[in-house]
């Protein structure tokens, strides 16, 4: 047999695609190892998700996410990637579920995203914002959640009984970032959420500006856009601006 | 180029003893990581080893060389490790003797080679691009088993010996691996020890394993225990000074306790260096 064909093999036995040979009792010692590693992996990643579905529960998830998704990446910080949306079809009524994994799982990666320093205060006395261009931390995701799985998380972490999950009024974003060492979150209402994800898309600041003014009036709108940009550089997620 | 020489007594650097090591001088020659918990792109994780870094004398550990794979090696991942190790200036870089990676799944577990001739084309060619990327001769280590293959060409001793001829790689030879696959295996401890190329070896592993269902489990749970002691005095004997760590990945005890764990090595490598020069 080649090397690659007791490769394959052995890839099938580990994944459950095909039955180790009873010849080889030592198979299952590494098909232990596999599952346990992977299980590891997704336990400590997704550490308020495994504590708000209980232990039972979280393990039959992982082992549902480990058979539909073999690990592809060398190192097992990517592993987790897909889970939110596993958890999502196994749970499709409860969507505080997902949304507290992807939490989890942006927290993760902001804490090993690339350095930036945030931008000083000071240096925007000099940013011609008819033209200017804002550039977030690498560690800086968001999303739109529509349940209180930051409220769930924060319970969870403070060893507090957690809420009941319940669906928000209106749909709100969640921010995640980091701050020196430690990685952050906060919610954020609809407008913040659309200058957000403009700045995201590469729009020119006075664009959104523009856009607020237009919905809310001079005064409200361009109070809106200083409040907003007040908050990002307070939290430090911009790190730089281009023209 | 491979560092040659060096035969100090390390640690392997884990999370609980991040603020010993941070807080103080700690009495080790050197410090090991595993190399993929820190070719993350910043963090706190970076900043710990580059302050630890200025401290002690860094040896690199990695786990997903894969340089068994049928299908070569992953270039990405080489650049990656490449930029790490221009950064560190580690004293050793090193991965084992396996495969972990093949057509795109990676299993993160340390799998078996079939020790045969196609194996050994593979590892040679895998470790030749690996060292042309890295810009340095690497180690290879030897791994704990769990299985055998039928139709073997060469015994793993004879396999590393080989490696080590047509690569120019050096040895890291890890003697709890020895004994707990010997104990699987049913071979000989000693005969493995004696049949490594002793002058290519430049570090040494020590740890504690754990009794399985059937089989020995290279766990690193455990303080070195007694066997794996008389083993290491046996490998200190045949290669002269090397560098030598404690690995501890799982309940792991205070800095203090893996210290005086690490001087019963430092103790056992005086005596093997006064035997020889008496």
């Amino acid at each position: 047999m080649s090397l690659l064909s007791l490769q394959r093999d052995f890839r099938g036995w580990l994944t459950d695609e095909t039955p180790a040979p009873a010849s080889k009792p030592g198979a299952s010692i590494y098909q232990n190892n596999y599952r346990a590693q992977l299980l590891a992996c997704l336990s400590d990643t997704f550490e308020r998700v495994l504590l708000w579905l209980g232990e039972d529960a979280f393990r039959v998830a992982a082992a549902t996410h480990i058979h539909r998704e073999p690990p592809t990446g060398w190192t097992l910080d990517v592993y987790g990637a897909g889970f939110p949306e596993t958890l999502t079809s196994i749970y499709p009524d409860d969507p505080e579920v997902a949304e507290l994994a992807w939490l989890d799982l942006a927290l993760a990666r902001a804490f090993v995203g690339a350095d930036m320093p945030p931008l000083s205060p000071v240096t925007l006395a000099d940013v011609d914002w008819n033209i200017a261009l804002l550039e977030f931390s690498p560690t800086l995701a968001t999303r739109m959640i529509h349940t209180n799985a930051p409220a769930i998380w924060s319970a969870i972490s403070a060893g507090d009984a957690p809420p009941a999950a319940c669906l928000l009024p209106d749909a709100a974003a969640l921010v995640v970032w980091r701050q020196d060492f430690t990685s952050c979150f906060r919610t954020s209402d609809a407008v913040e959420a659309l200058a957000l994800s403009r700045v995201i898309d590469g729009e020119r600041f006075c664009t959104i500006c523009a856009t607020l003014v237009d919905r809310w009036g001079e005064t409200d709108g361009i109070a809106k856009a200083g409040a907003i940009l007040g908050r990002w550089l307070q939290d430090g997620i911009i790190v730089a601006t281009a023209c | 180029m491979m560092s040659s020489g060096f035969s100090g007594f390390g640690l392997g650097l884990r999370k609980p003893h991040y603020q010993d090591f941070l807080d103080g001088d700690v009495a080790v020659d050197f410090v090991e990581i595993i190399s993929e918990n820190y070719m993350i792109d910043g963090g706190r994780p970076r900043d710990i080893l580059r302050r630890i870094r200025e401290r002690h004398p860094v040896a690199m550990h990695g786990v997903s060389m894969s340089i068994g794979s049928a299908d070569g090696v992953d270039r990405d991942y080489l650049q990656r490790l490449r930029a790490l190790v221009d950064e560190i200036d580690p004293l050793f870089v090193s991965d084992h003797l396996c495969w972990t990676r093949i057509e795109g799944f990676n299993s993160h577990d340390l799998l078996p080679l079939p020790y045969t001739q196609e194996a050994l084309d593979v590892v040679r060619t895998n470790i030749g691009v690996a060292q042309d990327v890295l810009g340095r001769a690497i180690l290879i280590e030897n791994p704990s088993s769990y299985i055998t293959f039928d139709d073997v060409d060469m015994s793993e001793w004879a396999f590393l010996d080989a490696t080590c001829a047509e690569t120019g790689c050096g040895l890291l030879l890890d003697v709890n691996n020895i004994f707990v696959s010997a104990t699987n295996h049913g071979f000989d401890p000693h005969a493995y020890i004696d049949g490594i190329p002793a002058d290519r070896v430049r570090q040494i592993h020590l740890a504690g394993h754990s009794q399985g269902e059937t089989m020995l489990i290279d766990t690193h749970d455990s303080p070195v225990p007694a066997s794996v002691w008389s083993l290491y005095e046996r490998a200190i004997a045949r290669t002269g000074p090397v560098a030598t760590m404690i690995e501890r990945d799982d309940a792991i005890p205070p800095l203090s306790d893996m210290l005086d764990e690490l001087n019963i090595a430092r103790t056992i490598a005086r005596a093997s260096a006064l035997r020889v020069a008496a």
